[in-house]
């Protein structure tokens, strides 16, 4: 059987190496991107000269070919469902039996005049990044717009090379659509601590041509003109779909796909950043943009397409970022804005760069969620608490637990307990400290 | 850079041009008092020797040309020691005592260059000192400065920017590292008094490493990609890696060049020890500072983290109190010379006849000794590493990997990462293992069977010296060390330190210590192995929630600071060790439903 996946993103390979691993079928993936695949996430790393390019690939290139796994660098223009057949920017066609589609995301614009100017770019493909580097030479500022994750890190590359930088942020704080309000307060603080011109309720109106095809300022909302010589355009991302569109394939922000990851069209499948769930698990969005969904659905799709049926099931959210210097880690639900069956304890330190955040149900108090900043919580054990339903006052005692902070790290754990005990009258002690024997014991349970 | 970067660098590159053209800056006059000689024998022929060629007296202001001479008139007493000795040794005078060595020849050189110095360095030794190691210590300290005024966080901007830190394509490294084995193997010739023996043996090994590595079925198709700089190298990283091998090679071969330095040296040695220095009390010296200037660069750069600050002040202290001062002391009181923390069988001459003879005969404090050598040997090494892992030594005790944590930390992102390099590593650092475990039974059966000859052919005396000069300095110093702005800082320590092999070992198979990783929450982003100085591709295990045991790892912990998304741990703790190491492991939130299929 042939098998052809277009995307070699983390969801597009990880389905060709579970594909390999489970079956001995004929696997191409085809990419317009780069010849191997890299991490996206590392994007920021070879600006600021943390790592090269090449360090930002997961595996070897020998990797590929060991494993029978065909690399094409092409651009799939168009797809015939009927015939079963791909067509290449090169002209060619190929024929394949199974279709997976992971085909990522795009930056979204939203017509703003002056947005296909040259010397604006979002910051989602290695070519972005490209043309980053080459306007980054004698820049005297850019202006993101924008301020959700990828945002941020733009703006700490630019920072990186100090460039000085302006970030136009639609709402009042710092992603507070997603972070609660003390910790959207605590990054924005941080964005400015670092020197960072962070404009919070402001939006961008237009884009200026220097006359040449070249941004040279934007105009805001509120009228001011800055000048400047790049334009980042980071105001979220859409499945990149585009070229699938008005065919048969059932696309409505994303290809829809059902829990086997199946589109409405038989052996085609579409997986991460591009794919619609119709009918996500409870708690879950129909489209969620992360790098761990599309690890997930790389593997879910790999035993689907190998007749082994499996639901896509991500299992309790989870997700980290870095804000800079701050590290973020959440696991479970923590809205930006407390649910009325929520109850949330909240502890900060006194440097402003260190949170804990746990949520709880009100009545039956079992925990909900943990929200860390610039500290570390493992994994497996907060979710295996909110799995089973667990006490908060259990959670509190046993906070040890799930502190992955390295060691001789101070650990806040009793800071945190004595919120409880001050917001309930209680006199909780904490009764585990940390360990990895005890960790594995309680995961074992 | 901002200005005080700017001033502090200004100063270290002024004092470091000061101190390499001091060199060439002192003159000689040699005397007859200066003349060298261990026994009577050996002082009047260096004497007749000195005066036929008129050297004596004679002012130089150039210490090549002063060299020279002398070797030319201590070789002269060399050969008439020769000649008188076929007329028979005089009775009651030890044969070595009237022969010459090849060994004196050069010490004796040494010791008539450093005592005839009599220049403006030799006159103004601690002004010297103070404008030359401690101008460059305080130029480095004020570089370092505005670290800490910087927002605590991860400080890796730019250093694959830098022409210092970017390391050297392929090609490049290629053919630092094919002229430098050849160099040593011709220079290794000479050196064991023209035996061809050792270097062929040597070159057969590397060859057939060689082959058990790239011989391989399909591993042409292994061609690694991630090994090195993809076609920029750095210039300034090349010129400080020559500038570092030239310096090791001096001072290990040519000792009678850096006469300028030690004697700037001279007046701290005298107020540790009493005695002179010698090139070894200069490279502790330096070794010792460069380890302080550098740990205090690393505490500002880790401010936020408190295992890196901790680590560094261990490698710090034990190296200023027990590779430097404490030794310095115990000869003061006219104790044997140990550093208390050095272990066999990276300590590879503690078990060398003078050594056992030398703590023999300083009573029970010498006997202590020896057991304190033994027992970290075979106790403290296995039992610390079953609790904690090699860390406790490798990044924490260890004078080569402080260095390597402190100056060399600049340089880790070079290591190599290609499933190559970590075959090419097990092969040598192990072979490095047998060599120094095979040369010290064979010491050990000449000390207490008195034979030379082991199965009639194997000399004892050779393999030692052929370990000492191919390992000890070779690949220790000119590669170890030299090596730091080419290969890495850690290039030593993982491919040819037998301690390591030794204690990577038993980490392996029988310790707590692992890396431990969160769950899911890996992104491949590949920062943990590009900073991995022992070249582990940490990415790997972590991609797919598989815990780290590795024998090559130091535990240096920096992997878990760079980690974006927290997802590294240093653990001590061995429940379900095998299972969460292994290989098939991939722990993922929909396993569950994927499990069931099994
Ligand atoms: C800067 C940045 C930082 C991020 N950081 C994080 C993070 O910290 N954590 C996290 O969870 N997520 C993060 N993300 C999101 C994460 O990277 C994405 O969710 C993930 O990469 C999506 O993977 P994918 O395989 O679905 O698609 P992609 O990685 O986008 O891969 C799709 C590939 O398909 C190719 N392609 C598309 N159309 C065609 C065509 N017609 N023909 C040929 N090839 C085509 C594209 O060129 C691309 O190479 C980040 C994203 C960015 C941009
Ligand atoms: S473990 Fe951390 S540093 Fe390493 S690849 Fe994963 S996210 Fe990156």
């Amino acid at each position: 059987m042939k098998i052809i996946i277009i995307g070699n993103g983390i969801s597009g390979i990880t389905a060709a190496r579970f594909i390999r691993k489970l079956s001995d079928h004929s696997i191409t993936v085809i990419s317009s991107e780069t010849d191997h695949f890299f991490s996206r996430t590392a994007l920021m790393y070879i600006y600021m000269g943390h790592m090269r390019y090449e360090d930002t690939k997961p595996y070897e290139d020998w990797f590929w070919e060991k494993n029978r796994i065909e690399l094409k660098r092409a651009r799939v223009e168009s797809v015939g469902f009927e015939q079963k057949t791909l067509t290449l920017d090169n002209g060619e066609s190929l024929p394949y039996d199974k279709l997976i589609i992971a085909t990522g995301s795009a930056s979204n614009k939203f017509g703003w005049p002056g947005q296909d100017l040259e010397r604006v770019y979002g910051m989602y493909t290695f070519q972005d990044l490209e043309a980053m580097e080459k306007y980054s030479d004698g820049l005297k500022r850019a202006v993101i717009v924008g301020g959700g994750l990828i945002g941020i890190e733009m703006a700490e590359m630019f920072h990186s090379r100090h460039i000085p930088t302006t970030i136009l942020v639609r709402e009042e704080s710092y992603w507070n659509n997603i972070l609660p309000a003390e910790e959207s307060q605590m990054v924005s603080r941080h964005i400015k601590e670092h020197g960072i011109d962070l404009r919070l309720s402001e939006e961008l109106k237009e884009i200026h041509d220097d006359g040449n095809g070249h941004a040279n300022a934007v105009t805001l909302k509120s009228g001011e003109k800055i000048d400047c010589g790049f334009v980042g355009l980071t105001a979220g991302v859409h499945p990149n779909v585009g070229f699938l569109k008005n065919g048969a394939l059932k696309i409505e922000r994303g290809i829809v796909v059902n829990e086997h990851l199946e589109t409405n069209i038989p052996d085609v499948y579409a997986i991460g950043d591009c794919a619609q769930i119709n009918e996500p698990v409870e708690g879950r969005r129909a489209i969620e943009a992360v790098w761990y969904t599309g690890k997930m659905m790389g593997e879910t799709v790999a035993y689907n397409v190998c007749d082994k049926k499996v639901k896509y099931n991500p299992g309790i959210w989870f997700n980290s970022a870095k804000f800079m210097d701050i590290e973020y880690m959440v696991y479970g639900d923590v809205p930006a804005k407390k649910a009325d069956y929520m109850n949330t304890i909240y502890w900060e330190h006194s440097d402003g760069r260190k949170s804990i955040r746990i949520n709880f149900h009100k009545e039956s108090g079992e925990v909900l969620g943990f929200n860390l900043m610039g500290i570390r919580y493992r994994h497996e054990v907060c979710e295996k608490w909110i799995a089973d339903k667990t006490h908060v006052e259990n959670v509190l005692q046993h906070l040890g637990l799930a502190n992955f902070d390295p060691e001789f790290y101070k650990q806040y754990d009793k800071e945190l307990v004595k919120v409880y005990n001050k917001q309930t009258g209680k006199k909780l002690e904490l009764k585990t400290k940390r360990g990895l024997n005890k960790v594995l014991a309680f995961l074992k349970k | 850079m901002n200005i005080i970067n700017k001033i502090g660098l200004g100063i270290f590159v002024a004092a470091l041009a000061l101190f390499t053209l001091s060199l060439g800056l002192d003159s000689y006059q040699l005397k007859n008092e200066h003349l060298p000689g261990k026994s009577t024998s050996h002082q009047e022929a260096i004497k007749v020797a000195a005066e036929e060629s008129g050297i004596i007296g004679k002012e130089y202001t150039n210490n090549i040309a002063y060299i020279a001479d002398l070797k030319k008139a201590f070789k002269q007493a060399q050969k008439t020691q020769e000649e008188n000795a076929k007329n028979g040794i005089p009775d009651g005078v030890n044969e070595w005592d009237f022969r010459m060595s090849d060994g004196d020849v050069k010490s004796y050189v040494f010791s008539a260059v450093k005592a005839s110095s009599n220049g403006l360095i030799a006159n103004n030794k601690l002004l010297f000192f103070f404008l030359t190691i401690g101008l460059g210590a305080l130029g480095g300290l004020i570089y370092i400065l505005p670290t800490f005024l910087k927002i605590p966080g991860i400080k890796n901007d730019h250093i694959y920017h830098s022409s210092m830190q970017r390391g050297l394509t392929v090609n490049v490294r290629g053919f630092f590292l094919a002229a430098t084995i050849l160099g040593l193997l011709v220079y290794g010739f000479y050196y064991t008094g023209g035996q061809l023996l050792w270097p062929v043996i040597t070159l057969i090994i590397i060859g057939l490493i060689m082959y058990l590595v790239l011989g391989r079925k399909n591993e042409k198709s292994h061609e690694p990609t991630k090994s090195a700089s993809p076609n920029i190298t750095g210039w300034i990283g090349v010129i400080t890696g020559v500038y570092l091998i030239v310096f090791y090679i001096i001072l290990y071969w040519a000792p009678a060049y850096m006469t300028s330095w030690i004697n700037m040296v001279d007046p701290l040695s005298h107020a540790m020890s009493g005695n002179d220095a010698s090139q070894w009390f200069l490279y502790g010296t330096l070794y010792t500072i460069v380890i302080i200037v550098m740990g205090i660069r690393m505490i500002a750069k880790y401010r936020h983290n408190k295992y890196q600050i901790l680590r560094t002040i261990s490698v710090m202290f034990f190296q200023t109190v027990f590779a430097f001062t404490l030794p310095e002391i115990l000869i003061r009181l006219n104790k044997p010379y140990y550093d208390f923390k050095n272990i066999w069988p990276l300590n590879y001459s503690f078990f060398f006849d003078y050594n056992i003879k030398d703590m023999l005969a300083n009573g029970s404090f010498g006997i202590f000794l020896l057991v304190w050598g033994i027992a970290l040997a075979l106790v403290a090494v296995p039992v610390f590493v079953y609790f904690f892992g090699k860390r406790w030594y490798c990044s924490w005790v260890c004078g080569c990997g402080g260095l390597a944590e402190t100056m060399g930390d600049p340089y880790r992102q070079l290591s190599d990462k290609s499933l190559r390099a970590w075959k090419y590593e097990r092969y040598i650092i192990n072979g490095v293992l047998v060599f120094a475990v095979v040369m010290t039974l064979l010491v050990l059966y000449t000390y207490f069977t008195g034979q030379g000859r082991v199965f009639g052919f194997l000399d004892s005396y050779s393999v030692r010296t052929w370990y000492g000069f191919l390992i000890g300095s070779g690949f220790a110093g000119i590669v170890g060390t030299g090596f730091y702005p080419l290969m890495g800082n850690r290039t030593w320590c993982r491919f040819g330190c037998p301690l390591a092999a030794y204690l990577g070992i038993v980490q392996r198979f029988k310790s707590k210590f692992r890396i431990t990783t969160n769950g899911s929450q890996c992104i491949s982003c590949g920062n943990c192995s590009t900073h991995c100085e022992m070249g582990i591709d940490v990415r790997w295990y972590a991609q797919r929630g598989q815990d780290i045991v590795r024998s090559s790892c130091v535990g240096c912990g920096v992997c878990s600071a760079v980690c974006p998304r927290g997802v590294l741990r240093l653990e001590n703790g061995d429940s379900d060790i095998s299972e969460r190491a292994s290989e098939t492991r991939a722990i993922h939130i929909s396993e569950d439903e994927v499990k069931l299929l099994y």
